[in-house]
């Protein structure tokens, strides 16, 4: 193991908590990180609050000290990128000429934004929230007095951005092609409290609509939003979140198996047997749906890099986290236990319009997942629920007075391999 | 600046300097203590930075609040009456030389 090398192809959480996974267990070979991002590794999730807001400095999104890396000997490369990937001699090439060889190598190569496709969506001031870099140019465009900000989707990124940018006192508007927010992400119960959140603190939420065109002024920055049926909205700015794409392209070149992400097994191992794949890029099978999918979530991301230097690391198992995903809105803590979709019923505990319930999502009479609005207690104790795999009719649910808190705690251990396997190949 | 004592379920502790502001999730974090996991950055969401203060402690720690006290309920590891979030305790002179037990599982 001592000369083991192991490339990590992107610094984002889910490659910089890979190589954090494999020192912790013990690897004492050679990792190298390889980000095309300066500084280096960071926490995504202020970009499109705190961080934009002003409240959440650079210093504190690092998710670690440079000395850090020295400490750990992690080899990190920012600012370069893989140009090109050799399997069968196990080597990648990066843009700066450097060679590096490998006994294994991680794809974490992320996934970048959507563009809008329209005309005028590469004006000035037609931006898309992504990095570090991004969140910097966003938060000097709107320190300062008010400008007319025009979101387009109303997705977690859209909505967050908006939200934060109305409370700098900004003029938002929020145009979604869907005829709801968060469609693909959550039942109609919390996306419509959250887009009613929205309008109460006085942005404007279009729903079932769709940008046609940008239009700019004589120095190409943009001025007008034009709608299906001819409206136009005056922006100073306009924010894209319609969704991301993963990074595939060096996964491609290489003849690896692609499909909406990089496709992996259980172990997140890619096609090829020396290539793992994990993160926004990776498509997994998951015991939770019943099929491959790609998330993009910190969870995913930590939870999977355990998963990837436990392979490494010749202790495989196979990935079987329950997913979990948290947004902030105003002073709503939105969190999701669980994949709650696809769902034949719900049931809401508490109250919608007091801001504070929680949409328990079944399938076949099973618990999938829950989405908790101000409700942390139902979050937390789903994801264990769920974890152990305890199972909570509908009809318990629906009992008056029932209480997630005054259930009897079932114990959580962290699975061992064997019942991790017996649950895979129940699923599978 | 203060010191703070991580223990680890195996026995063995990690002693760090933490300066203000930080917490003692952070103070983890910076120095690369395992079995703090902190998913959410601190957030008070995931309850993945769970510590047990030490029983004996009598340094001034803040109240908990209803939110903290929610996402209790969610840790891996049992909760008993020394838990707390770590990314909930901030760190200052006057917790110099605090312990913490860290529990045998985040998630």
């Amino acid at each position: 193991m001592a000369s083991h090398a192991v490339v990590v192809v992107g610094a984002g959480q889910a490659g910089f908590d890979t190589a954090c996974a494999l020192r912790s267990r013990g690897f004492r070979g050679r990792i190298t990180l390889v980000g095309d991002e300066p500084p280096g590794p960071s926490y995504r999730p202020p970009l499109s609050k705190g961080y934009l807001a002003g409240t959440v400095a650079a210093e504190e999104i690092a998710l670690r000290p440079p000395s850090f890396y020295t400490e750990q000997d992690i080899e990190l490369l920012p600012g370069d990128r893989v140009a090109s990937l050799d399997r069968e001699r196990r080597t990648v090439l990066l843009e700066s000429g450097l060679r590096l060889p490998y006994d294994n190598l991680v794809l974490a190569t992320g996934s970048r934004p959507r563009s809008l496709p329209v005309p005028g969506a590469s004006l000035t001031g037609v931006l898309s929230l992504r990095g570090l870099a991004d969140a910097e140019d966003l938060r000097l465009r709107l320190s300062g007095p008010p400008r007319r900000l025009v979101v387009v989707g109303a997705g977690f990124i859209g909505l967050e951005v908006a939200a934060t940018a109305r409370g700098l006192g900004h003029d938002v508007t929020v145009v979604e092609a869907q005829p709801r927010a968060l469609a693909r992400a959550l039942t109609p119960t919390v996306s419509d409290r959250i887009v009613a959140e929205h309008r109460e603190r006085g942005v404007r939420v279009l729903l079932g609509r769709e940008v046609t065109a940008l239009f700019g002024d004589a120095e190409g920055r943009v001025q007008v939003m034009e709608l299906d049926g001819g409206e136009r909205i005056a922006a100073d700015l306009v924010v894209v979140g319609v969704g991301v794409l993963p990074n595939v392209e060096l996964a491609l070149a290489a003849d690896l198996l692609v499909g909406d992400g990089v496709v992996v097994d259980a172990q997140l191992r890619t096609s090829d047997p020396y290539v793992f794949a994990l993160g926004d890029c990776a498509r997994f099978p998951s015991p939770h749906a019943g099929r491959h999918v790609r998330i993009e979530s910190v969870q995913n991301a930590s939870d999977q890099a355990k998963c990837v230097a436990a392979a490494v690391c010749g202790e495989p198992y196979a990935y079987t986290a329950v997913p979990w995903f948290w947004s902030e809105q105003y002073a709503l803590r939105l969190q999701i236990a669980g994949l709650t979709a696809p769902h034949d019923e719900t049931v809401t505990v508490g109250d919608p319009a007091e801001g504070r319930f929680s949409v328990f999502c079944f399938r076949g009479g099973r618990l999938t997942g829950v989405e908790s609005v101000n409700r942390p207690a139902d979050h937390g104790i789903a994801r264990r629920l769920l974890t152990a795999g305890t199972d909570l009719s509908p009809g318990t649910v629906r009992e008056p007075g029932f209480d997630l808190k005054r259930l009897p705690r079932t114990p959580t251990a962290s699975p061992s391999r064997t019942t991790t396997q017996e649950r895979l190949s129940v699923h599978a | 600046m203060a010191k703070i004592t991580y223990k680890h379920p195996n026995g063995t502790v990690t002693i760090v300097d933490v300066q203000a502001p930080n917490t003692v999730m952070r103070g983890a974090k910076l120095n690369n203590v395992d079995g703090i996991e902190a998913q959410c950055g601190g957030s008070a969401q995931c309850g993945t930075c769970h510590v047990y203060v030490d029983e004996a402690n009598t340094l001034p720690l803040p109240e908990m609040d209803s939110v903290e006290d929610d996402v209790l309920y969610g840790t891996a590891c049992e909760r008993t009456e020394f838990s707390r979030l770590s990314c909930q305790l901030p760190v200052g002179d006057e917790i110099d030389g605090l312990l913490v037990h860290l529990p045998e599982a985040q998630s």
